[in-house]
């Protein structure tokens, strides 16, 4: 009888042979590294007084080398990154329905539960890949520079990398499932993309906007929200920035570390508990 | 229930918010029968197999597979089947996608060069699934069905969007699975197809079960087909003839119920009658026609 652990690898085993999945590998790496190291780079070895106000060109260059790996890897998550796995869940989970594959699946042996565990194990994995080689790439773009400008080419301590990986995971494991569950209860792929993107990109900041600053009424509902919790998770991990630089967008304080991590699992879990819910019930038609 | 039934319906019904798609239909199938299930488009034949796969929920009525419940993962690894044309990932291989399958079903690999060998795949196992044409994916359907080296098969509309070459092969194969001691079930909207392929048949009509037989009773005679004009001195010949047990009028064609020893007679009448013959031919009898009669005779009786 297969079990969880035969389906992820199943799921896997579809995954790598995906050309969306590295598609979409391929764009976070690629914006990874152009926010994180190549815009800072080109604005401290170019003319000019460079794109980031404020900061002198000594900050800029030390905000690309291995001791801020956490903060340049992490910077862009909740900008396009937490997009991106948004964008894979309902990839993972919604395609199902549009190939009518649904119904292949769960005619051959394990019930839906199992299916469906498995399946978002195989998500799951996938994301922690995905965010490990986002961080191994930092590690390469930052010591090469570190070495060029013969600057420290110091990591943080393994327990600040484990941290900042974690959170990493933590988020991206939010986002995937927000769009895998979007994908499953609306058995598609366009919409969940289309809704999830929306309100990563638009609806949250618009909320985040007026509650720190006209409707502080908002502010209750400002701290329950998937972006804020995630940026505030974000700022937790990260080391202190060097003088002058500012947070990467999305990255707030709004949220007590704790409780941001709190909630971003709560995200996590509720999401496999509709999705899981919604699967069980309902007619494969 | 005996050992000797794999399917047993009791008064399924399935119904969604205006239609009622599946109505109080009983049927049972036989273990190492090919079983047709035969219907037009609408029928109620993917719905009623959906439910025999623990895909959809019955509203009511019961539904025993192999003796237990339908969607169980016990029974569901009995079961090889194709619902609803064949689904599967566009940027797999043939063989890939059956490697995909051969995993969810716990069955292992070693099975896939055979099941492609059996399909005539075996030289485009290797190519993208969104390659292939319907005729292609309609085998690899089949091919994923037979993974299981399983007791029963269902396969619904199978031949759908084949050529007919497609559909010949397609019919030998299902009659091969018949042979073997498989237990099949085949839905169909194809009377001749069905007439082919099958032992006993159970149809379908808008969600109601309207006969269950053996094929050899469901089809009856053959239909006698003329086209001549006039039409009026052709109806008047033909009436006059004793032997003629019925006639009705389509299109421009009159349709004869009429002993295949007959033909030189009516012929011959016609042709006395001085009426331009243009064609005489004989023709099995359509599943409109068996329904028509069926019907018919259901509103009639009630
Ligand atoms: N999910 C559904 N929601 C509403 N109506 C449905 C659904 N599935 C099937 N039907 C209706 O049920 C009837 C039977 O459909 P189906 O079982 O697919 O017929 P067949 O396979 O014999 O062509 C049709 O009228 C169809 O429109
Ligand atoms: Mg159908």
């Amino acid at each position: 009888m297969p079990s969880v652990v035969d389906v992820s690898r199943a799921e896997l085993f579809k995954l790598v042979r995906r050309p969306a999945a590295w598609t979409l590998l391929a764009a976070a790496a690629l914006l990874s590294q152009v926010f994180g190291y190549l815009i800072p780079y080109l604005s401290f070895a170019g003319d000019g007084s460079g794109p980031i106000e404020g900061a002198s060109k000594q900050a800029i260059l030390a905000s690309t080398l291995p001791d801020q790996i956490v903060a340049s890897t992490l910077g862009g998550f909740p900008v396009f990154a937490g997009a991106l796995a948004l964008v894979f869940g309902a990839l993972v989970l919604g395609s199902e329905y549009g190939w009518g594959t649904v119904k292949t699946v769960l005619t051959q042996r394990p019930g839906r539960t199992t299916v469906l565990a498995g399946q978002a194990v195989a998500l799951g994995a996938s994301v922690a890949v995905g965010v490990l080689v986002l961080f191994v790439l930092g590690a390469v773009s930052s010591t090469a520079i570190a070495l060029g400008q013969g600057e420290s080419t110091a990591f943080p301590s393994v327990l600040d990398l484990l941290g900042g990986y974690g959170a990493g995971v933590a988020i991206m494991l939010m986002w995937a499932g927000l769009g895998g569950m979007l994908g499953v209860v609306l058995r598609g792929v366009a919409l969940p993309i289309g809704l999830g993107v929306v309100w990563v990109l638009g609806v949250e900041n618009l909320i985040a906007g007026v509650a720190s600053s006209v409707l502080t009424a908002l502010r209750p509902l400002r701290d329950v929200m998937p972006g804020i919790n995630a940026g505030s998770l974000a700022s937790a991990v990260m080391p202190t920035r060097p003088p002058g630089l500012e947070s990467p967008p999305g990255v707030n304080s709004d949220v007590a570390d704790g409780r941001a991590l709190l909630t971003v699992a709560c995200y996590v879990v509720v999401c496999l508990a509709v999705a899981l819910w919604t699967y069980r019930r309902r007619d494969v038609a | 229930m005996t050992a000797e039934t794999v399917v047993e319906i009791r008064d399924l019904t399935k119904r969604y918010d205006t239609v009622t798609a599946v109505d109080q239909v009983s049927l049972s199938v036989r273990r190492g029968e090919v079983y047709g299930f035969l219907g037009p488009n609408g029928a109620g034949k993917t719905t009623t197999l959906r439910m025999l796969l623990g895909l959809i929920r019955p509203t009511s009525g019961s539904l025993t597979v192999l003796g237990r419940q339908p969607g169980e993962a016990g029974v569901l690894a009995r079961i090889g089947s194709m619902i609803e044309g064949p689904a599967f990932y566009p940027f797999l291989s043939g063989r890939a996608n059956l490697e995909v399958v051969a995993r969810y079903a716990g069955t292992g690999s070693a099975r896939i060069d055979e099941t492609l060998e059996t399909v005539d795949l075996t030289s485009r196992g290797g190519d993208r699934f969104s390659t292939y044409s319907l005729g292609m994916k309609q085998r690899l359907g089949v091919a994923a069905a037979l993974l299981k080296d399983p007791d029963l098969v269902v396969l619904d509309e199978p031949t759908n969007g084949l050529d007919p070459a497609g559909m010949r092969d397609m019919r030998a194969l299902i009659r091969r699975l018949g042979d073997s001691g498989r237990t099949v079930i085949l839905s169909s909207h194809m009377l001749g197809e069905v007439q082919q392929i099958c032992d006993r048949v159970g149809v379908i009509n808008a969600g109601r079960m309207v006969v269950e037989s053996t094929v050899e009773e469901l089809r009856g005679d053959s239909e006698l087909v003329i086209r001549a004009t006039p039409a009026d001195v052709v109806r008047a010949t033909v009436d006059q003839l004793a032997y003629v047990q019925s006639i009705r009028t389509l299109d421009d064609e009159l349709r004869l119920r009429v002993d295949e020893r007959h033909t030189g007679e009516v012929t011959r009448a016609l042709v006395l009658a001085g009426v331009d013959v243009r064609e005489v031919r004989r023709v099995d009898r359509q599943l409109e026609d068996v329904f028509f009669e069926i019907t018919a005779k259901e509103s009639s009786h009630a």
